[in-house]
């Protein structure tokens, strides 16, 4: 189409007229194809929602929804199907590996974001963007082969000596494999992508904010813990809480490392066996017993609606603090 | 001493030289100055001994990944499928889960390519940063959120509706849903950073708003559009929990699209499980093939950017 308005042009010296209605109708036609394709991430969100909510009905239909939240024996074969130890081991591997990355993020992402050289931050960025890339499975790989051998041999003797009568760090176990060993997997996984958010968060405070509490004399520190901070708190909770939903969702990785044994835990050495890697590890056997697929895309529900509530509440934090810039 | 560390100025060094450092007033400044600066100090350096602790897990990771990897890893591997028994310790490859990997990422690639462009260009093109525009960004964000187990259990709850079986088919579609947010989201702001001359000039040429975007923001920005593409494309290879369900696995190389397929973080993944060390040292060695592709693909992605990057309009 270019080049036939390129020679009308060179002919007639003007965008001739005629082919102006069909460049107009193309336009328009382009426009309203775009619109419907940009839809499809709209209502996807609702197919999936649906999708999950229908397969589980059967299950949400038959039983309260404190006896699945609450009940903690899972015995499908006989029809139990109570979601608490996975609901807990979920939460035990999501908030150890959260607590284990949030401060070296953190510390890390103001020291890129306010103290590095930029050659410095050159150099950072592809390490980060390695971790981001490496896959799940990987991770999973790397903590069975260092992590869990690591927590095994050092962290566990170690709190068997020093922390044993602190409640969660009784060693009640002597494999390694658990809580502690998924959250330190965990934590690495999440780590990229906390800190590059925070980073995008720092970096939308003014530099003349910063300007003006260095030249009455604050130490940079100073100046980043009073001035710079308190300005972007509400954007580092909202990194931190997406990388906490990141890491609810987390499955194959933390299903190598974390023993998979539905118990209620207690310490940080106990395995447990999160939602995901029990709608993982059982989709063979799922269609042979009543109910029990049901009670998987059910637990997938679970996992779909608090991580949509994470998700939106983060994400909406974020965009405010980034549209800024 | 770095440049930007203008705060650490020599304030009260000069000031206590200029008065001898005598007098009370200068002396209690200068202790608070002192203790202020081991503040800083002490914080520069846990930032410093933090950012060696990420650093040093990657380098972790892939000291493991390459120590106990290698000596598994053998030509045998990557060039033959596997024979009978090979989850018992017999001879073979992971062919199968390579070739299947690469057809499962490719599909789903191509498939969220033909959705997350056109979605790119219409959040620049004609919504810029209208209301409408932030709520596509934002459900773009949230379906990014969703984990791929749940996409996993989604496509498979999709499957029992429509009666499918396991298959490379089911498995292109649900990669292509996990890519579709990775890929459209790193487009948008990649696109979203293009100069607003260039796209002033071309409209003030007369062109219409889908001119620009096919002739000026795809040419612009092509270098930011493959990364974006091969970042999805990375992601894809890599995940295990959403091809779970939805591929299947089999030991043969699939030909058909509506047979199921293997992949290759599956391939680590069940060898791994195996009782026999022999099988579970494959497995780092497949854990590496694995690690060695995705980095291949970013660090390709990379330099691909940098190389057309040349070719734009600065």
């Amino acid at each position: 189409m270019s080049e036939i308005e390129l020679t009308q042009i060179k002919t007639e010296g003007r965008l001739s007229r005629p082919s102006t209605p069909s460049r107009a109708r193309t336009n328009r036609a382009a426009q309203r194809t775009f619109f419907i394709i940009t839809l499809v991430p709209v209502v996807l969100i609702i197919i999936v929602a649906t999708a999950l909510v229908v397969r589980a009905y059967p299950i949400l239909n038959s039983y309260s929804f404190s006896e699945l939240l609450f009940g903690d024996i899972w015995r499908p074969n006989d029809g139990q199907f109570g979601f608490l130890p996975f609901i807990l081991g979920t939460l035990w591997v999501t908030t150890v590996g959260v607590l284990l990355a949030v401060p070296p993020c953190l510390l890390v992402s103001v020291y890129l974001a306010e103290y590095a050289h930029n050659r410095l931050r050159t150099i950072a960025k592809p390490i980060l963007d390695v971790l981001a890339a490496i896959p799940p499975v990987v991770y999973g790989v790397w903590g069975l082969l260092s992590i869990v051998p690591f927590v095994d041999d050092v962290l566990a003797p170690l709190s068997e000596r020093w922390l044993g009568s602190i409640p969660f760090l009784a060693v009640t176990q002597p494999t390694g494999f658990g809580i502690l060993a998924g959250g330190i997997v965990l934590a690495v996984m999440i780590a990229p992508l906390i800190i590059s958010v925070i980073f995008e968060v720092l970096s939308t405070v003014p530099n003349d904010l910063r300007h003006a509490a260095l030249a009455v004399g604050a130490t940079q520190w100073q100046t980043i813990r009073t001035i710079v901070l308190p300005q972007v708190l509400p954007g580092i909770v909202a990194a931190i809480v997406l990388g906490a939903s990141r890491a609810l969702g987390e499955t194959i990785a933390v299903l190598m490392v974390v023993g998979n044994v539905p118990q209620i835990p207690t310490s940080v050495f106990d395995t447990a066996y999160p939602l995901p890697a029990l709608i993982a590890n059982n989709y063979g056997e799922m269609m042979s017993i009543p109910l029990y697929d049901a009670a998987l895309l059910g637990a997938a529900l679970v996992l779909l609606v608090v991580i949509l509530i994470f998700n939106i509440l983060s994400t909406l934090v974020l965009q405010r603090f980034l549209r800024r810039s | 001493m770095k440049n930007n560390n203008y705060a650490q100025g020599g304030v009260p060094a000069a000031a206590s030289a200029e008065d001898g450092g005598r007098s009370n007033r200068i002396k209690f400044q200068k202790k608070h100055f002192e203790r202020r600066h081991i503040v800083e100090l002490f914080i520069k350096t846990i930032m410093r001994i933090a950012l060696l602790i990420v650093a040093g897990a990657l380098g972790l990771i892939l000291w493991t990944i390459i120590s106990r990897g290698l000596p598994s890893l053998s030509w045998e591997m990557v060039s033959q499928v596997p024979k009978g028994g090979y989850y018992m310790g017999k001879g073979g490859g992971i062919l199968n889960a390579i070739i299947g990997s690469a057809y499962l990422a490719t599909g789903g690639t191509f498939l969220a390519m033909l959705l997350s462009v056109p979605i790119a260009l219409y959040l620049k093109a004609y919504l810029g940063k209208s209301r409408w525009g932030e709520y596509v960004r934002l459900s773009l964000d949230v379906l990014w959120g969703i984990p791929s187990i749940v996409y996993g259990a989604f496509g498979f709850a999709l499957m029992i509706l429509l009666g499918m079986r396991a298959s490379l088919l089911a498995g292109i579609i649900v990669l292509a849903l996990v890519e579709l947010p990775i890929m459209t989201r790193a487009m948008d702001e990649v696109i979203r950073r293009m100069p607003a001359d260039l796209e002033h000039a071309a409209l003030a040429l007369g062109s219409t708003k889908f001119e620009v975007a096919l002739n000026v923001v795809t040419r612009q920005m092509l270098p930011g559009i493959i990364t974006a593409i091969l970042l999805a494309f990375g992601r894809g290879i890599g995940d295990a929990a959403s091809v779970l369900f939805t591929a299947g696995y089999t030991d043969r190389i699939t030909t058909s699209l509506m047979n199921p397929t293997a992949s290759l973080p599956l391939a680590v993944f069940f060898q791994l499980g195996s009782p026999y060390p022999e099988v579970r040292e494959r497995g780092y060695a497949a854990a590496l093939i694995l690690t060695i592709i995705v980095l291949l693909v970013s660090f390709g992605s990379r330099w691909l950017s940098a190389r057309l990057n040349r070719y734009t309009i600065k």
